[in-house]
Formats: structure tokens, C-alpha cells, sequence
């Protein structure tokens, strides 16, 4: 499975846009409408990347494997709800932190092309088998 | 209000993160000094040494800038002779990833030709920086005794 970088790129530039507004409005709605596209992102059906698709006709020069940014998007999912608990429950401070965690991933995603939630496989692979390995050495 | 703030401080330590990191992305650093460098053998990265020096690769298959990596150390092995280019996956050989403290892929290590650490560099090398490495690790060897 592959995927338009490009799309991705204009995917982030949306979510950072979103996710301001969201800090801005401190509206929930607005952050569960976001999580509803991190949910569809992690299925490979974002909204934004379709309507990237539908704006620009022209083939990516390259692609990209479609995992890390799913993956990425996954974890996109995770702070959302957070946030969204945040809100639900008017536990502001966890509202804010959480979004703003998601905005700092989408923004350095679409500014500079770091892909924050790929890059935290590897530590989270580091830190969950560890319990695992001390037991039988 | 509270929110506003957070949401220009998000965007300021965004744009700072962001500048820093395409600063020391992919930068070769020399191995700590105060510590002996370790030594990886053969065995360990599961693959022959190169003659003259060995460019081990970490990756993950949730890595973007692994294959564009992979490109530029194949092309660099292909072109200096007696340089091998290993590439582990860091899932795999979770072992390795904790003893060399890595933390993110890709990872790029030199080897010299005895399979000692002399350069790493993590995030995706430029080419030049590779070649220059290289030719440290490979004049590195002689006076080593």
C-alpha cells in the first residue's frame, strides 16, 4: 500500500489548521470532528488526503509506504481522545496539553516533514518488551 | 484565552524543534571518548565486516527516511571499494538497539575495519557527510596500535 506524500503533507497542513482553531475555540466538537478524521486516516480513508486527491490530478513524482503514517495517525487518535476526555470530564488543563501534543506532531509534519508519531515506534517497542526480557535472563 | 496561548506557544516550539532538528538531522558525531567505543563483530550485525569499513544501518518498516538512507549507503558502498553496507531491522534485534542506545531510525553507525564504532549519525545522512566519515574510519585504522 502506498501513499501520496504530498497528500499527507496537505493532510497536516488541515490537522494544524484544525487543531489551532480547536485551542483558539476550546471547542470539543470541533476536536471530536478531528479525531472522526484521525479515526478515518487510520483506515486510509482521511478526508483531508481525499480531498487532496480530488484537487490535484497529477501523479506524486514518488510515493511512500502507507504504515508510518497511519501508524502516525494512530497516535493523532490517541491524543484526540485524550483531549476529548479532557473536555468531556472539564479537566482543561489535560484538554489543552493533549491537543496541543497532537498540534506540535501535525505542524512539524507539515513544516518540516517530521513524522513525530513514526518516530515514537521505536521507543514505545523499546519500552514494551523490556519487562518481558528480564524474566527469562 | 488560555487556549490561544497554548495554541502560538505549540506553534513557536514547533517552528523550534523543526529548525534545530533539520540542523543536526542526519550529522555525523564522533563516538563519546571518554568511553571505550564498542565493537560490534560480525555475529552481532548478522552479516560479513567490510574489508575496510562497514556502514550498519537501523531501520523500521515505520521509518520514511530509511529507504532514502538505504539509497545513499548503497550507492556509497558501491562506490568505495571494500565498504560494506548492513541493514538491521531495529524490531528484530531490539538487543542492539538498547546496548547502542538508539533512538530513532534510521541510525547510521561507521564501522572501521575491526567493527569499531568510530562515527554515528541518526536521521538521514547526506552522502558527503558518509564519505567523509568513511575516510576517517578507513585512516583511523593504521595508527591504531
Amino acid at each position: 500500500m502506498r501513499a501520496d506524500p504530498r497528500a499527507l503533507r496537505f493532510g497536516a497542513a488541515i490537522t494544524t489548521m484544525v487543531l489551532v482553531l480547536v485551542l483558539v475555540t476550546e471547542s470539543p466538537w470541533l476536536l471530536a470532528a478531528q479525531a472522526v478524521v484521525f479515526a478515518l486516516g487510520t483506515a486510509g480513508r482521511s478526508p483531508y488526503t481525499m480531498l487532496f486527491k480530488t484537487l490535484v490530478k497529477s501523479a506524486p513524482k514518488e510515493t511512500e509506504d502507507a504504515r508510518p503514517p497511519r501508524f502516525a495517525q494512530v497516535v493523532g487518535l490517541v491524543f484526540a481522545g485524550a483531549g476529548l476526555i479532557g473536555f468531556f470530564t472539564g479537566i482543561t488543563p489535560l484538554a489543552l496539553v493533549a491537543t496541543a501534543a497532537a498540534l506540535l506532531a501535525a505542524l512539524l509534519n507539515a513544516a518540516f516533514g517530521f513524522c513525530l508519531g513514526c518516530e515514537m515506534y521505536l521507543l514505545i517497542r523499546r519500552l514494551l518488551p523490556a519487562a518481558k526480557m528480564e524474566v527469562p535472563q | 484565552m488560555t487556549g490561544l496561548w497554548v495554541a502560538l506557544g505549540t506553534l513557536a516550539l514547533g517552528l523550534v524543534i523543526g529548525v534545530v532538528r533539520l540542523r543536526r538531522d542526519g550529522r555525523m558525531r564522533e563516538t563519546a571518548t571518554d568511553k571505550p567505543a564498542d565493537v560490534l563483530t560480525e555475529g552481532q550485525i548478522g552479516a560479513p565486516l567490510g574489508e575496510r569499513a562497514t556502514l550498519v544501518q537501523f531501520s523500521t518498516a515505520f521509518c520514511q527516511p530509511c529507504r532514502a538512507t538505504r539509497r545513499i549507503l548503497t550507492e556509497v558502498a558501491e562506490l568505495v571499494p571494500g565498504v560494506a553496507h548492513v541493514e538491521i531491522d531495529a524490531e528484530s534485534r531490539l538487543d542492539l538497539v538498547r546496548q547502542l542506545d538508539i533512538l530513532r531510525t534510521p541510525t547510521v553507525l561507521v564501522l572501521d575495519r575491526s567493527g569499531k564504532i568510530t562515527k554515528t549519525a541518526s536521521g538521514q545522512p547526506r552522502k558527503a557527510d558518509v564519505l567523509a566519515a568513511l575516510g576517517t574510519a578507513v585512516s583511523q585504522e593504521p595508527d591504531e596500535m
